[in-house]
């Protein structure tokens, strides 16, 4: 099975203060650090372990700059083969124009299988895939956390609210969107990455892939960024731990909490 | 005057409550700018839910057929973007939810519309409509557009907009549709639904939950708080990742995914806030969050709030019940 991996690089937000840049369309990012998006880290882990099952190969891609190519050699890292970036030069980015230029570079490509995470933890749009999907014709499922293949076809859980699953039967090739929990992502090693640096990572620019200027024309606009306010919210309690486990059992035993 | 489509998402004969969301929310923006509120329904022969959408939409299109009992994007697709061609409604609401997840991207690229996805909330400005978002884990609210055309579609968070209790009853008429019949070939064929959260333990009747996040940091680190909820007479609970990493099973796992939770009291042990975990404890009473950074969304709703690390609360919670 040749398995097709979109995946993205994007900052860790956790424990940060973040600030809204001069722009005032943008969070501050230079301090920030970076890590593979960790529904994609699912969705590489699942495309390895059906390599390992059924043979073929797994190439991953990603729209971004040089600095992107570290989740790129991590992905080769952990078992694909090949990786490819393109590079966006100046080009202010949205789902749909993402979905417009992956569509583009795969639909060049071999394969019974494309992956993506359910959705990106920094713009959280959980579009591009879907997109992509109906760009290159092909049938799709959005929140997947199981699947087995089976011939032509493949065997699907589809995650819903409230402790739900749906299973349904869907044709290859196909495009699925993939939670987390599908797995358990293999650890990743200094040394492994360092190996996978011998494998193949092409660079293609985006102005060489024969998209029409019509077709790189985002269908979002950013009007402005801005943090949420300060007014609303917890009552924050404040002292040392141990006056705080006080507050805390005073507030439980208020509630009707018998500790 | 325009129109506002809103998708019924409905599952098992009942309609979801994005739907009715979506309906309160599409009913005061057709009040402020004189659009007409169109509720379209996808659904099996004599679904007895259509009444309850009649009541809050001036119009409802009904497609019966019980090829459309389920959710499908390939055939909601089709349809979907049969009747967009035909009306050309100004805005299409579609819950975001895993199946809005999965049809309103295809239905955009396939309408040419503009899609938005999981707002919460929907303005129009000179005649435009604009979102805003949250992004980077709730920490960041964004004010978004559109490029022009004469529709748009907009996926709504669920629990972003809250019906009041009575409703003024609008008493839409319904117009019945078959499918058209020059379907394509359904490529994706629905078998079976299966419940993926029972288990040993019930969270829902717990009268306090003690719940740890990805926070948690460790396997090993669960245990500690398992007695610590125990020895607080309470039972544990977590948020998604805990579970994701088989740190806990599936039925400890609170939020859209998991369970809906009505504890006296919940402590949020090193849980950020997202909105799938805050939709499962709409119901709790109080809600304590102890977090080590003071800009965590869970302090947005929380109704106390700790900024410290979480292990030395528990500990110093520990502590106290030995004393006590
Ligand atoms: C379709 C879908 C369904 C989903 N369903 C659910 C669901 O049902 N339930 C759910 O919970 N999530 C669900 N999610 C995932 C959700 O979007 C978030 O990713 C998840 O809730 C984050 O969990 P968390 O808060 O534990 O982790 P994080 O967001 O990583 O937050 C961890 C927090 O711990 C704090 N922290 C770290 N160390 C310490 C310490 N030592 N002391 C104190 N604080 C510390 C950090 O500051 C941070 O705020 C779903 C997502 C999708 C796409």
């Amino acid at each position: 099975m040749d398995i097709i991996i979109c995946v993205k690089r994007i900052p860790m937000t956790q424990e940060v203060d973040l600030e809204i840049d001069d722009s005032g369309k943008d969070i501050k990012k230079d301090a920030l650090a970076y890590v593979v998006n960790d529904w994609d880290n699912y969705a590489i882990e699942e495309s390895v372990i059906l390599k390992e099952k059924l043979g073929g190969t797994v190439t991953v891609i990603t729209v971004g700059d040089e600095d992107d190519e570290d989740v790129l050699r991590r992905a080769l890292a952990m078992g694909a083969d090949k990786a490819i970036r393109i590079e966006p030069g100046e080009l202010e980015l949205d789902g749909f124009l993402i979905s417009n230029i992956l569509a583009q570079v795969i639909k060049g490509l071999e394969y019974d299988l494309v992956l993506t995470g359910v959705q990106a933890d920094d713009d959280n749009f959980g579009m591009v895939g879907i997109m992509l999907a109906e760009k290159l014709g092909l049938a799709h499922s959005a929140v997947v956390t199981g699947f087995e293949a089976e011939g032509s076809e493949a065997t699907i859980n589809v995650e819903l609210e409230g402790g739900l699953d749906e299973v349904s039967k869907i044709k290859l090739p196909a495009l699925l969107s993939i939670q987390t929990g599908i797995n358990e992502p293999r650890y990743v090693s200094i040394m492994g990455i360092r190996k996978a640096g011998k494998k193949e990572l092409n660079v293609v620019k985006v102005e060489d892939i024969g998209l029409s200027d019509e077709e790189l024309v985002r269908q979002t606009i950013i009007e402005e960024y801005f943090l949420p306010p300060e007014t609303e919210g917890a009552e924050m309690i404040e002292g040392d731990p141990s006056n705080v486990a006080e507050a805390i059992l005073r507030i439980l035993k208020e509630k009707g909490v018998s500790v | 005057m325009g129109e506002i489509l809103v998708v019924v998402e409905h599952r098992q004969g009942e309609v979801r409550d994005i739907t009715f969301e979506m309906l309160f929310k599409a009913g005061e923006l057709c009040k402020e700018f004189s659009h007409t509120l169109t509720a379209v329904v996808l659904g099996g022969k004599e679904e007895q839910f259509i009444d309850e959408v009649a009541k809050r939409s001036d119009n409802v299109i009904y497609y019966e057929d019980d090829r459309l009992k389920n959710f499908s994007a390939d055939l909601y697709k089709e349809v979907l973007n049969g009747l967009i061609e035909e009306t050309r409604p100004f805005i299409t609401l579609i819950g975001h939810s895993s199946w809005g997840m999965d049809l309103a991207p295809s239905l955009s690229i396939k309408t040419g519309y503009p899609l938005a996805t999981d707002c919460v909330d929907i303005l129009i400005e000179d005649g435009h409509p604009k979102v805003i978002r949250q992004i980077y884990s709730g920490k960041v609210f964004s004010k978004m557009s559109f490029k022009e055309s004469d529709g748009y579609i907009v996926t709504v968070r669920p629990g972003s907009f809250q019906p009041p209790e009575t409703i003024e009853e609008k008493n839409g008429g319904v117009i019945k549709k078959d499918l058209p019949g020059d379907l394509p070939e359904m490529r994706k064929k629905f078998i079976e639904f299966i419940d993926s959260g029972a288990g040993d333990v019930d969270i829902t009747q717990a009268d306090l939950l003690v719940s740890v996040g990805r926070g948690i940091g460790e396997a090993e680190n669960v245990q500690a708080m398992k007695e610590l909820a125990e020895r607080m007479g309470g039972v544990l609970a977590c948020s998604r990742p805990v579970v994701d990493k088989n740190w806990l099973p599936k039925y400890y796992q609170v939020g859209t995914s998991g369970k809906s939770v009505k504890p006296k009291v919940y402590l949020a042990f090193g849980i950020s806030g997202a909105f799938q975990h805050l939709a499962g404890i709409t119901g709790a009473g109080t809600v304590i969050a102890i977090n080590k950074d003071k800009k965590a969304p869970i302090f947005r709703v929380a109704d106390y709030g700790v900024v410290d690390d979480l292990f030395k609360v528990a500990d110093a919670l520990k502590e106290q019940l030995k004393e006590g």
